[in-house]
């Protein structure tokens, strides 16, 4: 064995999902589909030496999400997560408004 | 001793005959799309399925006392390395699958970690599938997918499933788990047919 870790954490696939995102996916929080637990996409386990990218859960170790990247193409399967949830900032209130504390 | 020659000598590499987008590596990177399974001999099984159930079955030991064949292969990643005449051990899946009706077209290979990829039955007999278990003259290694792993070398090497532990039997072609994320069903290098709709 080679002493290199298999994985890297789920920051990994912010530069890869940013291409199809607006949004920056490791900071949502997603349900694993297989077992439950709630957590970032951050904190999944990242197997990127392979034909595609591949972030299984923390817990149990089932494929959350997979991204292939072709040349001209990108497939992403989000099929082991039964739900994403996305940070997006609140509107702005018009400056204009008073602001009643 | 063994004394190895070469039918050519040094001067760069000759890069002919490697199938188009591909480049030759003296690497053997390790590719996984999950963790690296430890399978205990003592359990390890390789199985042959249809919808009913399992129909056979081998042990270590049972895989071990069939007729075994050595492979000098090139192989091909879908990742564009390729890498010339490696050295393999194993059992001819035509010797796994002597008992198995003509009529059935597709095989899914399953593993160890549950990988899966699918490939026509007609690429996995008349001497052009086997399950390997040794490596330049080695034990398979672990990240290499030993115990034992499909070697399918006419296609892209993600068909030759690492930690492999069966075949299902299959009327119609159904995706894997590249297969069902943008790899291509059939997977051949020499028709570059990485992606769907190559
Ligand atoms: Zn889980």
């Amino acid at each position: 064995m080679t002493g290199v870790p298999e994985w890297v954490d789920g920051n990994d696939i912010a530069g890869a999902t940013r291409e199809l995102f607006a949004v920056d996916l490791t900071v949502a929080r997603g349900r694993c589909a297989t077992c439950g637990r709630e957590a970032m996409v951050a904190e999944a386990h990242v197997y990127d030496r392979a034909p595609g990218i591949v972030a299984r859960c923390a817990s149990c170790e089932s494929v959350l999400l997979r991204l292939v990247r072709a040349p001209d193409r990108a497939w992403l399967d989000l099929r082991g997560l039964s739900y994403l949830e996305v940070p997006i900032p609140a509107p702005v209130a018009p400056a204009a408004m008073p602001v009643v504390a | 001793m063994a004394v190895v020659t070469r039918g050519f000598t040094g001067r760069g590499r000759r890069e002919v005959d490697l199938p188009p987008g591909q480049y030759l590596t003296d690497d053997f990177p390790v590719l996984s799309a999950g963790p690296t399974p430890r399978i205990s001999l003592d359990e390890w099984r390789f199985e042959v399925a249809d919808g009913d159930g399992t129909r056979q079955a081998w042990s270590w030991p049972e895989l071990l006392a069939l007729p075994s064949e050595e492979i000098t292969t090139d192989i091909h990643c879908v990742t564009k390395w390729s890498k010339r005449g490696t050295h393999w051990r194993g059992v001819s899946l035509d010797t796994l699958l002597s008992g198995v009706d003509s009529d059935v077209g597709y095989v899914m290979a399953h593993s160890y970690g549950g990988y899966t990829t699918n490939l026509p039955m007609a690429d996995v007999r008349d001497g052009k599938a086997w399950v390997a278990y040794e490596y330049e003259g080695e034990p398979l290694a672990p990240e290499h997918g030993g115990p034992a792993r499909l070697l399918v070398p006419h296609l892209y090497f993600w068909k030759s499933a690492k930690w492999v532990r069966g075949l299902r039997l299959m009327a119609t072609d159904e995706p894997g788990f590249w297969e069902s994320a943008g790899y291509h069903m059939y997977g051949d290098p020499w028709r570059e047919q990485r992606y769907w709709g190559d």
